[in-house]
């Protein structure tokens, strides 16, 4: 029988709750019983694709939405980060290490490079004009569900 | 306060010791802090302390980069310590070894510049 828990979350595209979406997925995954590396993987995805969301989605503005919706299944954890935004021109140019279209800021450029490093599997939707959604998963290595 | 940040002067290096969370949301508070340092000291080189430092992402690496610029201008160095395995990887990961030293604790950071604490 397949295991299945899901959870959502939506909140202001403010940069101080970037801590809290990443403590609320990180929580919900410890049901999976993960290492700390595994944690600190997720946490760090995670505060990637919200800041993304933030300061490219809605340049920065404090009024968009974020949503986040995080799926356990068997003992891989889900997570969709998703905005209402900008959207990205050229998705493969984003992945690219280093390219950012915001170097004034100081952003690094490696927030998507990070993620599909600590990710089993990344997908990018966007539409320019309407917003960009990103899925990912990770293949907890205990998976073993404490709720059992 | 999610991140904390002392700065320390020692001749031409300043310590730069971090407490909390280094993410977008304080790195804006983190390159404040640095920069009016900078502006206000003869500084050529920084150590980045980051034994109470438990969590960054890639917002941090900006920051970072950022001073590092500045201070490579002075003809100076960056060197982090007491780095922890998550931060570690993130700083292998994005290449950051290549401009960064890293080294155990303040002191061997100190020390790698010749100045003694």
């Amino acid at each position: 029988m397949s295991e299945k828990n899901v959870m959502e979350l939506k909140f202001a595209s403010r940069s101080e709750n970037e801590s809290f979406a990443r403590v609320a997925v990180a929580a919900f995954v410890s049901q999976l019983d993960p290492t700390m590396d595994e944690l600190t993987d997720i946490k760090t995805v995670v505060s990637e694709a919200v800041t993304n969301a933030i300061i490219h989605g809605y340049d920065s503005q404090p009024d968009g939405i974020v949503y986040i919706r995080a799926e356990i299944e068997n003992d891989k954890i889900y997570i969709t980060v998703e905005d209402n935004g900008a959207g990205i021109e050229d998705i493969e140019q984003a992945r690219q290490p280093l390219y950012t279209t915001k170097p004034e800021l100081e952003r690094s450029g490696m927030g998507l490079t990070i993620i599909e490093n600590f990710m089993d599997e990344v997908e990018i939707d966007s539409v320019k004009g309407e917003g960009t959604r990103i899925r990912m998963m990770k293949r907890i290595k205990s998976g073993k569900p404490m709720y059992n | 306060m999610l991140l904390d940040v002392e700065i320390e002067q020692f001749g031409k290096a300043m310590i730069v010791r971090l407490k909390g969370e280094l993410d977008h949301h304080t790195a804006e508070t983190l390159k404040a802090k640095m920069e009016q340092a900078l502006e206000e000291n003869d500084c050529h080189h920084i150590v980045l302390s980051m034994k109470d430092l438990t969590f960054m992402d890639s917002s941090g690496l900006g920051v970072i980069l950022g001073r590092y610029k500045k201070i490579k201008g002075r003809g100076g160095q960056m060197i982090v310590c007491d780095v922890n395995t998550g931060i570690y990887k993130l700083f292998e990961m994005s290449g950051m070894f290549k401009i960064v030293a890293v080294e155990q604790n303040e002191n061997d950071a100190l020390g790698r510049l010749g100045v003694v604490s």
